[in-house]
């Protein structure tokens, strides 16, 4: 583990950001020329949004897997993160300019459908956490950067709800989007406190 | 035997010439681009049908898999030769009848029905079929009865996607008698001519153009005819969101999205939307199935 780890820091992170543009234009460009069925633009959408996903499940898996693997990814996540803010600006500028088509009903299906809502309420979550990714705002933000970035759980719960919400009948996947962030967001709980302090109280002598 | 179709177009309801022939074009395996840019064939006097590559290869088809394409990639797994079709219930010939003895039966002829579906997305498909109402007379459907009820084939070893529950299986709609026996009513055999395909629902499945689309259930192995209203598989699955009728209406948007509009397949990577019309167009026609009932209880 420690040759793996090696061999990573000496890899950069930066390619992540070309590697993802450049899929996305890509993706736009198999659309435009047919290539994406007869339907291009959902099957943009959902390709889009699947990726941010991915990426989401990605940066949340970071911390747990230093913790219990020993697995040292810190130096991607940064990277992972933005990546996952570029694929779901995407994916709401597709819905947005190429799908609903007209301001007046990107606001009303923002006011009124409720997955429109928290994919919304997702984005928006992502929105300070994009702009404070770099280091300057890692200075100057000092212990609150930290704080601020949880919202990062957040997104990520408001991104899986949005999946199951928007699919018809029962499917497996979102589910399965939805159980893998909650279990990695659960791997962050420190039982062993959490159930330390919940003894401590049951053991406190009531007088 | 039913009341016949009287027809109520006119002049203006013709396709012209150019576009008839630019389908036929299709028919003798031109490419579909021959149908792009044809000038002055707007949506309001005339039906330009969607390519047969739209047509094929974007469907909802879920036991071959919840994905567009799904259905396309797997529905060749499907057996339709032999296929019978059970007719039971409050009729006075009930049975297993042959597809090849109905088709022998019934009178089969174009239909050009705008197709919409419930996710807000619409086409123009050149079915070829025959009235429900002939294939019911067929039967002998009783007076009295008040709805007819339809179910898909149920294979596990031919359809993937019937593994997941997705939806309780078999696939299950319904009708109210007056609506299966409307003139609209179909049960399409074909697309622009030809067999139709299975991923489309071979090899007959029903067309209500007036309804949403999974109402128009696909390969149909039973009919019933029944005094109750029958179950309906997505109304199972979420009655909130999917009722019996299911009538295409702008005005009762959908529990998750809005119905006023739809896309337009088969239009690019800025698809048209246009405006969804009340029943789908066909007010003229189905509107007073519905006199005095209350469209946004009765969804």
């Amino acid at each position: 583990m420690d040759r793996l780890n090696k061999l990573l820091r000496n890899l950069p992170a930066w390619p992540a950001y070309p590697v993802s543009l450049l899929y996305i234009g890509w993706l736009v460009w198999l659309g435009a020329t047919g290539q994406l069925g007869v339907e291009p633009v959902e099957t943009l959408e959902h390709e889009l949004g699947k990726v941010a996903l991915y990426l989401l499940v990605a940066g949340l898996a970071v911390t747990p897997l230093r913790r219990y693997v020993g697995l040292n990814l810190m130096k991607f996540r940064r990277a992972i993160g933005l990546s996952c803010f570029i694929f779901v600006l995407a994916h709401l500028l597709v819905w947005a300019v190429l799908d609903v088509q007209a301001l007046g009903r990107v606001w009303a299906d923002i006011l009124r459908r409720p997955y429109v809502t928290v994919g919304m309420a997702g984005f928006l979550l992502l929105l300070p956490l994009a702009i404070t990714s770099n280091n300057l705002s890692v200075r100057k933000l000092g212990p609150r950067w930290r704080k601020l970035h949880r919202l990062t759980y957040g997104a990520a719960i408001l991104g899986a709800v949005h999946y199951v919400m928007v699919v018809k009948g029962f499917q497996i996947r979102p589910i399965l989007f939805l159980v893998a962030i909650l279990g990695l967001l659960a791997l962050r709980i420190r039982w062993k406190s959490v159930i330390q302090s919940v003894r401590r109280k049951n053991l406190t002598p009531t007088r | 035997m039913a009341r016949r179709w009287t027809n109520t177009l006119g002049p203006r309801d013709v396709t012209p010439e150019a576009v008839f022939l630019n389908r036929r074009q299709i028919i003798a395996g031109a490419a579909g681009a021959a149908l792009v840019g044809l000038p002055g064939a707007g949506r309001a006097n005339t039906l330009e049908p969607n390519s047969w590559e739209d047509i094929t290869s974007y469907n909802n088809y879920y036991e071959f898999g919840t994905r567009k394409d799904d259905p396309e990639k797997y529905a060749h797994m499907l057996t339709t030769e032999p296929w019978t079709v059970r007719i039971e219930g409050m009729v006075d010939r009930p049975g297993d009848y042959a597809f090849a003895d109905i088709m022998q039966e019934m009178t089969v002829e174009e239909r050009i029905y705008r197709f919409r579906c419930v996710e807000a997305w619409s086409m123009v498909i050149p079915w070829t079929g025959f009235e429900l109402a002939d294939l019911l007379g067929l039967a002998g459907a009783q007076s009295g009865a008040e709805y007819v009820a339809f179910e898909t084939a149920l294979r596990p070893d031919e359809m993937p996607g019937v593994h997941y529950n997705v939806l309780d299986w078999p696939y299950v709609e319904g009708l109210r008698m007056d609506e299966a026996l409307h003139p609209l009513t179909i049960m399409a055999t074909g697309i622009y001519g030809k067999d139709i395909p299975n991923q489309n629902g071979a090899p007959l499945r029903l067309v209500v153009p007036w309804k949403y689309g999974f109402k128009s259930i696909k390969s149909v192995v039973r009919i019933t005819v029944t005094e109750d209203e029958p179950p309906t598989s997505w109304n199972k699955a979420n009655a909130r969101e999917y009722g019996f009728y299911s009538n295409v209406n702008p005005n009762v948007p959908h529990r998750r999205w809005s119905q006023a509009s739809e896309k337009v397949i088969g239009t690019g990577l800025f698809p048209t939307r246009q405006d969804t019309l009340m029943f789908n167009g066909y007010a003229d026609e189905v509107a007073g199935l519905y006199e005095g009932m209350d469209l946004s209880r009765n969804f």
